[in-house]
């Protein structure tokens, strides 16, 4: 009688430790799948010209996603560097002044309800802010969306390493006298730096794959353009509109490009953790 | 020297300190502007909230006073009668994201489980990084994939060469098994086309899974080694101590994450794009094509044809984006509930 409990237990035991592994074993596969069907079609569709032509035009063939690299390239590198500062400004606020008052719990609050607020939201909101302002798509607007992507992560990060530095860092150089803008730029901001950058790293990456901001305020763009007054090309929605048509010169084009943001992606955040393991150890 | 310069500073604040008592020292001009110009980047934050708020309020004030609370519950969509009602939309994302989680949360424990009881230590970071790559994977990558190589396996089966096995086709094998049930059969009566809401929220499950997992990860870590420790002690075996032990103690923190995810999946726009067809018709089937919020704002706001059509668009943004802010807000203060109870607790 209590043998057979025993081993009821054992069994139950076993049987969900069993469902737990097979679980794992789940989430591996579809990235293992992912990546497989990426490499698979990528590889085949991706040659040289992929980098040095444009986007060729409806059922024609040949062609390239040059100008959709490019693109992508200058309204993440804009997007960055408009979001960055305010997300490390923000985060430095914070985590050093925030300990009194209403205004960093609040903005804390805010800023983790928009790191997983719907994307495309956001693209609405620079549509209709700025977009319908101007009365056309443009590169500028496209890195105003991104950037305000970029603001939470960037703030998120730089909170959480500035708190990681130790209080006695900080009473150390106020012992010498040191202002406390100097304390936070030149010991806490520089002990944390290699988190910051993580920070940023992954911003970048989650900017780099974006489509649904993308698609109301930068567009696309079939031609060459570095005029970031007009609509202008990018990957996502190059890869959006390609994989969508009845071509299969686009499709394939898709498939190149789904590879080449997919590495772009993962290779960053590899990057952007490697840094973050080597700075705590 | 180096030594004198502290010493003669030291002197000198303490000399002003002194010349005038009843004021404290006052910052450096630095000091304010640099305190200030932080301050107005946190502050930042509150307006950017506000702002979209506001300019999506103000965008869709023509559809907002034009059908009133109607739109939320009128299933039709029509541009060319300026007919517009926000319910199959709605319908479409409340389903698509209740399939995700439905798959997807029992498949976040037993990673998490796995992750934090069963994984040798040395697999641990390795496999937590390959769950966290998978929510790095853009959305548009699950869904090309989805669309290319998931939906024509639903529809017709794969047959493996290589690994000599074929997949059968899933779609017309899952109306089989489940016909002659009641509520399940129907469910699954449909046109095995491959792309519709069942595969829209198989996508989604695997979209928040990561999201799900981390956060059960890191609150199942929590808790503390003694209350794991004591059950065993007592006989209990790895299963019932996170039964009995560590879900109960982080319950709400397990719940944050449910809804963390379920934020995500309500949002998720290029995956569910690919793969939910793109139709207006009254669902009956899960297998039906059909429509979401976010896919509905991919499709056709870039091409929206009058301001009304803009406006009844831009609606549908704000009640998304109200929908995923009240269940991110909810996530965020179960998780926050979780952190205070761990304080009290040590």
């Amino acid at each position: 009688m209590n043998n057979s409990l025993y081993l009821r237990r054992r069994l139950i035991n076993g049987f969900n430790l069993t469902m737990s592994t097979l679980a794992m074993a789940f989430g591996l596969f579809w990235l293992g799948w992912i990546l497989l069907t990426l490499f698979g079609n990528g590889l085949e569709a991706i040659s040289w010209a992929t980098f040095t032509q444009d986007t060729p035009g409806p059922d024609s063939a040949g062609g390239g996603l040059l100008n959709a690299i490019i693109g992508s390239l200058m309204m993440a590198l804009i997007g960055t560097l408009i979001g960055t500062p305010i997300g490390i400004l923000a985060g430095i606020y914070l985590a050093e002044y925030g300990q009194r008052g209403w205004l960093a719990p609040t903005a804390r609050f805010i800023n983790d309800i928009l790191l997983s607020a719907p994307s495309i939201v956001i693209g609405l909101f620079v549509w209709i802010a700025y977009v319908q302002y101007i009365g056309h798509f443009s590169g500028w607007a496209g890195s105003f969306a991104l950037a305000l992507l970029v603001i939470p992560v960037v703030l998120r990060t730089t909170e959480n390493m500035l708190r990681l530095v130790p209080n006695s860092m900080r009473e150390a150089a106020y012992a010498l006298g040191a202002p406390r803008w100097k304390v936070v730029t030149v010991v806490t901001l520089r002990a944390s730096k290699a988190g910051v950058i993580t920070g940023i790293l992954l911003a970048v990456s989650r900017i780099s794959g974006e489509t649904a901001p993308l698609l109301f305020t930068a567009l696309n763009n079939q031609f060459f353009s570095a005029n970031m007054n007009q609509p202008m090309a990018n990957l996502p929605v190059t890869i959006f509109k390609f994989a969508m048509s009845p071509y299969e010169n686009w499709i394939s084009l898709a498939w190149a490009g789904a590879l080449i943001v997919t590495m772009a992606v993962l290779i960053l955040n590899v990057i952007a953790r490697s840094l973050l393991k080597k700075e705590s150890t | 020297m180096v030594t004198s310069v502290p010493a003669a500073m030291f002197v000198t604040s303490r000399e002003s300190f002194m010349s005038d008592p009843a004021r404290p020292a006052r910052p450096p001009l630095a000091d304010i502007l640099f305190f200030n110009l932080t301050r107005g980047a946190a502050l930042l934050v509150l307006v950017l909230l506000t702002a979209i708020i506001i300019s999506l309020v103000h965008g869709s004030w023509d559809s907002l006073t034009h059908f009133g609370a109607s739109f939320l519950l009128s299933p039709s969509w029509d541009p060319v009668a300026q007919n517009f009602g926000a319910w199959r939309p709605i319908q479409g994302t409340l389903i698509t994201s209740f399939i995700a989680l439905l798959i997807g949360v029992p498949i976040s424990f037993g990673i998490a489980l796995f992750l934090t009881e069963l994984s040798p230590l040395w697999l641990r970071r390795p496999l937590g990084i390959a769950i966290e790559l998978l929510a790095g994977i853009p959305s548009i990558i699950y869904g090309i994939w989805g669309l290319f190589v998931v939906a024509p396996i639903l529809m017709e089966g794969k047959e493996l060469t290589w690994l000599g096995i074929t997949i059968p086709p899933i779609q017309p094998w899952l109306t089989e098994v489940t016909s002659g049930i009641p509520v399940i059969g129907p469910l699954f009566d449909g046109p095995p086309f491959g792309i519709g809401m069942f595969t829209a929220g198989l996508i989604l499950a695997i979209m928040v899974i990561p999201y799900i997992a981390s956060v059960m990860r890191d609150v199942f870590e929590v808790v503390p080694p003694m209350l794991k420790e004591s059950a065993y002690g007592l006989g209990a075996t790895t299963w019932e101590v996170v039964w009995n032990v560590v879900l109960p103690y982080t319950k709400t923190g397990v719940v944050g994450g449910i809804m963390l995810g379920l934020g995500r999946a309500l949002g998720e726009t290029m995956a569910v794009t690919f793969v939910i067809g793109n139709s207006y018709d009254s669902i009956d089937s899960l297998f039906h094509a059909g429509n979401s919020i976010a896919s509905i704002l991919a499709n056709e706001f870039a091409e929206a044809s009058d301001a009304l059509h803009y406006g009844a668009l831009i609606e549908m943004g704000l009640i998304l984006f109200l929908i995923t802010f009240v269940v991110l807000a909810l996530s965020k203060l179960l998780l926050l509930r979780l952190q205070k109870g761990e304080g009290s607790h040590s």
